[in-house]
């Protein structure tokens, strides 16, 4: 992965130093309220419901052993002794105190890690796809652009104040896994025909209040223009976007406004004056990031290993959890393996200072040392050894992360709720819980197959709810908690908006109502390999809102 | 009310005075006067032999109205409130793109130590400092960052051109 040089280390300590001073001034009366909110806000720090809350930048997704014990340091040292993984591949501690906070980030930059713009208007923290360097259906290894790009914005003069938050996605591979549709600007990695390196440009996607799927500006942008292409399109919202109103002044409701055509013309425009600056990547540059992101040393002979056979024969747990919690990878005899963050009676995401040690441990051990965390909320680690997948799996049920429920129904994607946000309308985590009882069962669950089932507390979205083949919205409803359900959402290659199935229902009905759309679904599914999303969208709305409302009202 | 003016990176007195859109012209000195004012009356204004600034609002497309004010001595670009970043992306296009090689001056909400930095480095080079700001704490802010990503007006020399020089 990614080491920092000289250069990138002088720039964290340089930002942990100013942000002890921002705080100090604050502390001591000199920075008024309002100015410091939106300071710390662009180092990843909010003040939630009960505490503040700080949120940590794991660009891309990639983690280090070292990185994990120090997560783990920082949630026995200065919180509650755990941690949340979020939608953005972040890692988030909701009980630190305000005055240790730059303590906590001297802390961080010891190894290479900061907050540094993981809130706030300003550029956020790039995610890309989760088996990045592994997956059989990659072109080239997306994170060596993140990278480049990760620094190109990194207290970028210019685009430090935006209108609106600005999220920007990579994805190198034939299934998106990075949800690249629904973000301010998705980038696709791609060949042309002459065979040549580039990119899809995609802009104005976004969840929240208004979703909106992103549309294509540009079929075909050469390699090096990576950065003068993305520094034009900011600079046209950052003179452009809206600032009269926070609900549209994201750049998906300029580009709707202005129109796409349009806006990729002055997008275009601005691009043509700037194309050829140094902005330029050179090949260099390129390869000096591209070297971090070498593969490891396979085992040439871990294909030949016969133990991985034998116990998957033995041992019907394991192999249960090794069809649904492995995706192929790229190397004979490896394995990308998924640890579940999504057991009974734990916060979706939730991962705790003993677990953040042990799957350290675990990725020194089988992993080379290193772990991913996925928008799903879940870690992988990408390359692990056929006669190593038994003992991993061993170690991860000892720690509760061997839950076999991987893109089944209760791999719930789910924000922090009323538990933590001031903003949350909805007790989401208790919701996913009491759907994860329901649906426990694994055997049902495998017969539902493929599912995402995606709940926010409030219509900002942090759980994206409307991409959620099933999405669930809080809603408030004179200080009571209600439900607002969509249908045959996607974050993937066929990206769409789920369609609302009507009245929202109650907190009471709501894990009845799932069980609903379920069982609809079981009925009129073709057969068992029509998903969920593939049969609404054959069948659409109405067997699912008529068995909906009926038994929700029946039930009242 | 007196504000404090750095320029060139010292604390100056301002020798420029505002003038209302409404108000007559003096006879002699040095003015800023809005756009609207210019764009309206540029020959009059011209034709008084006044040194003559420009005040322009963040949401005048610098690019189209290049012509009217690329010879001004001074031009003044406005932060309305303290997140409001569109000038930045203004003052880059003058300093860089244009070669605007006048006083480029900062004023309004976000003319602060904590932004100070990132002006300079889109290309102000005189800053009107907000009510109760202490210039030496901005002046020493100049120094915060010592290693920017970005090449931008300042000239200060980004990472990535040391790492090419480094590996040359």
């Amino acid at each position: 992965m990614y080491q920092y040089d000289e250069y990138d280390q002088k720039l964290v300590d340089e930002r942990v130093a100013q942000f002890r001073d921002q705080t100090r001034r604050f502390l001591a009366g000199e920075l008024p309220d309002d100015e410091y909110r939106m300071l710390r806000l662009r180092n990843g720090l909010y003040v939630q419901r009960f505490a503040p809350m700080l949120r940590i930048a794991v660009p891309y997704g990639l983690l280090a052993a070292k990185q994990l014990r120090m997560l783990g340091h920082i949630a026995r040292t200065y919180d509650k002794g755990y941690g949340h993984l979020t939608t953005r591949q972040n890692i988030q501690f909701n009980w630190p105190t305000l005055e240790s906070v730059p303590d906590i980030l001297a802390d961080l930059a010891t190894v290479q890690m900061h907050a540094i713009q993981t809130s706030g208007n300003c550029i956020r923290n790039f995610t890309s796809d989760h088996l990045a360097g592994v997956a059989a259906d990659e072109l080239v290894d997306p994170r060596p652009y993140c990278e480049i790009a990760r620094q190109w914005a990194t207290l970028h003069p210019e685009f430090n104040w935006l209108p609106r938050k600005f999220k920007i996605a990579m994805s190198s591979s034939t299934t998106d896994r990075a949800a690249t549709r629904v973000h301010d600007i998705g980038v696709h990695i791609i060949k042309n025909e002459a065979g040549e390196l580039g990119y899809t440009i995609y802009v104005g996607g976004g969840l929240g209040r208004t979703p909106i799927i992103g549309v294509k500006i540009r079929d075909f942008l050469p390699e090096a223009d990576l950065l003068s292409y993305c520094e034009a399109v900011l600079r046209v919202y950052n003179r452009l976007g809206r600032r009269d109103n926070i609900y549209k002044a994201r750049i998906k409701i300029l580009v709707k406004e202005t129109g796409p055509v349009k806006f990729a013309e002055m997008v275009e425009a601005e691009w043509a004056q700037i194309k050829d600056s140094y902005l330029k990547l050179t090949s260099a540059d390129l390869d000096r990031v591209k070297q971090h992101f070498g593969s490891p040393a396979y085992a040439a002979d871990a294909a030949s290993d016969t133990s991985y056979a034998q116990q998957l024969a033995s041992n019907g747990r394991f192999s249960a959890w090794t069809r649904r919690n492995l995706k192929a990878h790229r190397v004979p005899g490896y394995s990308a393996v998924f640890a579940s963050l999504k057991a009974k009676g734990v916060a979706p995401g939730d991962i705790d200072a003993a677990q953040l040690d042990a799957v350290a441990d675990l990725a020194d051990r089988y992993s080379f040392g290193e772990v991913r965390v996925t928008h799903t909320q879940n870690l992988v680690f990408a390359d692990v050894q056929q006669k190593d997948l038994y003992p991993l799996w061993q170690a991860l049920a000892g720690i509760g992360l061997a839950t076999p429920n991987i893109g089944l129904l209760t791999d719930v994607i789910c924000c922090p709720g009323l538990d933590f946000c001031s903003l949350s309308n909805a007790s989401s985590i208790a919701v996913a819980e009491e759907i994860f009882e329901r649906f426990e069962n694994l055997d049902d669950q495998h017969d539902i197959g493929e599912m995402k089932l995606n709940m926010s507390g409030c219509m900002n979205g942090c759980g994206h709810h409307s991409v959620g083949h099933i999405g669930i919205l809080g809603v408030d409803k004179k200080g009571e908690e209600w439900y607002q359900i969509t249908l045959g959402g996607s974050s993937s290659n066929d990206a769409s908006l789920g369609d609302r199935t009507g009245p929202s229902v109650s907190r009471a009905d709501i894990a009845n109502a799932v069980q609903n759309l379920i069982e609809t679904y079981l009925d009129v599914r073709m057969s068992e390999d029509e998903s969920f999303l593939a049969c609404y969208r054959r069948v659409g709305m109405p067997p699912f809102k008529t068995r909906l409302y009926a038994k929700v009202e029946a039930e009242a | 009310m007196s504000t404090t003016l750095i320029r060139n990176l010292q604390v100056e007195a301002d020798d420029y005075t505002l003038l209302a859109d409404d108000a007559a012209l003096p006879a002699s000195g040095k003015l800023i006067v809005s756009y609207a004012r210019w764009h309206a009356e540029r020959e009059a204004l011209l034709a008084s032999g006044l040194v003559i600034g420009l005040k322009i609002p963040n949401t005048v497309d610098v690019a189209t109205v290049l012509p009217e004010i690329a010879e001004r001595p001074l031009i003044e670009l406005d932060f309305p409130s303290f997140p409001d970043g569109r000038a930045y992306s203004q003052a880059r296009l003058l300093a860089e793109r244009f070669q605007f090689k006048g006083e480029l001056r900062a004023t309004g909400k976000a003319v602060v130590r904590d932004q100070f930095q990132f002006l300079l480095r889109c290309g102000f080079n005189s800053f009107e400092l907000r009510d109760g700001q202490d210039p030496a704490a901005c002046l020493a802010a100049v120094h915060e960052f010592s290693v920017p990503y970005q090449q931008a007006a300042d000239h200060a020399e980004p990472v990535f051109m040391r790492r090419r020089h480094g590996a040359a």
